[in-house]
């Protein structure tokens, strides 16, 4: 026990003493949750449409002035003429431009019939959808209106709720997925170099020699980096519910004993990458190309798992921030039970016990 | 004993035995094979074929026991840089089941001896590299080994320092811990009890300094070796 105790102090020392990485590991959630957060946002606000209306009359003042009081838009140019729109998208004043045709409120009485084009800048086709859903809506929404007044009846009302999150707020999207990303790079990423870095310095060598058992050289290589990773977890949940106002909907210990779980999970695969690299470098790249970019773009936390080609799916299935955001989002977002989310928790204990195994395995060899 | 890597045989049926509290030097060219022995003796390798003991512990079958019994220092220079020099005495002493009243008795007695006082509360990266080799072949016998193993301990350093160095050799085996060195400094080998050549994963000569010099009708070490290293056939590494 004595040896395990000396040995965890002095990897206390060895992450302590190194200021900037200790700084980077504590300030990179916060950083990364404020990006996410804040300049990352998908959100559509304040978008700035060009309107063309030729005859300024009354039904076509009130659609423009619904759009201009609506939170998602803003009125920035009213156009005389095509070309004007045109200009106004290639200088990128405008991402969304109505046309109304002539004799707008005429037409509409008397025909029944009236016409608006929409026209988006789709550039970004994401906040072009959500933008063009929005301005339908508010057409729709003064359609109604009018019909009601009118007492056509016969009118179907959709009524659309967003459930779970109904300001549409992107941040109930990216918490779970920066606490999957911080939680691999922490663990995996920390882990194999603080191993590797006693490979290359040679100092393995001295502990393989000596009686030190392996088994604690691996625990208290991982013991600093697991509770680091705690409080990062505690620090990503603070910035979430105070300044990113996304609440835990869900039952705190459930989350928490969730991400123990994958923290060992992370762990297990810094141990693992550890095992197969001889420098700092290799192992750093192999983090970084091989666990950073999966968790990024496979794990469903920046593009819906659901969308991608069958074999990006299946691929998908071998990253465990997968199945980790997948589990925080019922818990934390939805506010689920722990029994909903028990495949994710199934798929991460076999994942983590698979890479203990093999990991541990290895690590012996090296001993021989 | 023999290690072969494959087709390769790194260690070609070695035989020896070395004397308690004896200095046993381990010459040969690079490549020689010099530590994939070391290696096989520590317990970091696993022979090929063969037996051995070390410090009257079988290196199969109780590997822990020798383990508990050696201490190692490698070619590369291996201390904990960003740990202070009292820390790493701490650290290796923890590791080697020392308790807390021995660990600092023994640093105090090591510091003095050593004239370390002031270097105690020093980062080791921050000390020469002279104090960092004297200090590593401390915390190398700290636990007081039977057997201390010492791979290439002098590369790079001055010829004063590394007199000196030797000087804690001899202490050391006053205090009766077999050494067991590899070098590749002909003046140090003159230091030895005995030693053994190896050329090409074989050990082509072994006896004491002054018998070797006799035999290969040689000045110095230095002849004796250039007449054994030149049948080498192995290209050196």
């Amino acid at each position: 026990m004595k040896q395990l105790f000396s040995f965890i102090r002095k990897e206390f020392h060895h992450i302590f003493r190194d200021r900037t990485t200790v700084m980077i590991l504590l300030l990179m959630p916060v950083i990364q949750i404020i990006l996410f957060g804040f300049a990352l946002s998908t959100e559509v606000k304040d978008t700035k449409v060009v309107v063309l209306a030729n005859t300024n009359d009354d039904a076509t003042q009130r659609i423009i002035d619904r759009i201009d009081a609506s939170e998602y838009f803003d009125v920035a140019i009213m156009a005389h003429n095509s070309s004007e729109i045109n200009a106004a998208f290639r200088d990128g004043k405008a991402k969304l431009a109505m046309v109304f045709e002539n004799h707008f409120s005429e037409n509409l009485k008397h025909t029944g019939t009236a016409h608006i084009q929409l026209i988006a800048d789709a550039t970004d086709p994401n906040a072009a959808t959500s933008f063009m859903f929005y301005a339908i809506n508010i057409i729709n929404n003064y359609q109604q209106d009018i019909s009601q007044s009118q007492a056509g009846g016969g009118m179907i009302q959709p009524e659309v709720k967003m459930l779970y999150n109904p300001q549409m707020i992107s941040a109930f999207n990216f918490v779970p997925g920066v606490l999957g990303m911080i939680m691999i790079l922490i663990c995996a990423m920390m882990t194999s170099i603080a191993i590797v870095r006693e490979k290359e310095m040679g100092t393995m060598e001295i502990l393989l020699v000596s009686p030190m058992k392996p088994i604690y050289t691996i625990l208290s290589k991982i013991a600093p980096y697991f509770v680091l990773s705690v409080i990062n977890f505690l620090t990503i949940m603070l910035l979430s519910v105070f300044v990113l106002k996304v609440p835990i909907v869900g039952s705190f210990t459930s989350l928490f004993a969730v991400s123990l779980l994958y923290i060992f999970v992370a762990l297990s695969l810094g141990l693992l990458i550890s095992t197969i690299t001889n420098s700092q470098l290799a192992a750093m790249m192999i983090s970084g190309m091989g666990l950073m970019i999966p968790v990024m773009l496979l794990s469903g936390m920046i593009f819906p798992v659901e969308n991608m080609p069958p074999f990006l799916q299946f691929i998908s299935n071998f990253v465990p921030a997968r199945w980790y955001i997948d589990a925080v989002k019922t818990i934390m977002i939805k506010g689920l039970s722990i029994t909903t989310v028990m495949k994710d928790i199934g798929v991460l204990v076999l994942m983590g016990t698979v890479l203990v195994t093999i990991s541990l395995k290895k690590f012996k060899v090296r001993l021989e | 004993m023999t290690k072969r890597f494959g087709s390769f045989t790194a260690v070609d049926n070695i035989s020896f035995e070395v004397k308690k509290g004896e200095i046993f030097g381990f010459l040969g060219a690079n490549g020689a094979g010099k530590t994939t022995a070391m290696r096989m003796l520590c317990g970091l390798s696993i022979p090929t074929e063969g037996k051995g003991t070390v410090a009257g512990y079988d290196i199969y079958t109780q590997p822990e026991l020798v383990k508990k019994s050696i201490g190692y220092m490698s070619q590369k220079f291996s201390m904990y840089e960003d740990l202070k020099v009292w820390e790493n005495l701490e650290l290796f002493g923890g590791i080697y089941g020392m308790s807390d009243e021995i660990i600092k008795i023994k640093t105090d007695e090591l510091m003095a001896s050593l004239n370390f006082e002031e270097e105690r509360d020093k980062l080791v990266k921050s000390l020469p590299l002279g104090f960092k080799q004297k200090l590593a072949f401390s915390v190398s016998i700290f636990h007081t080994p039977k057997v201390v193993f010492l791979d290439e301990p002098t590369g790079g350093v001055d010829p004063i320092t590394r007199r000196r160095f030797w000087e804690m050799i001899y202490d050391a085996t006053a205090r009766g811990i077999t050494v067991f060195v590899t070098t590749h400094y002909m003046d140090e080998a003159e230091y030895c009890d005995r030693v053994s050549i190896m050329v090409d994963g074989r050990i082509e000569a072994l006896d004491s300094p002054e018998n070797l010099k006799k035999q290969f009708h040689a000045k110095n070490m230095d002849e004796v070796f250039q007449q054994l290293a030149r049948k080498s056939t192995r290209k050196a590494d």
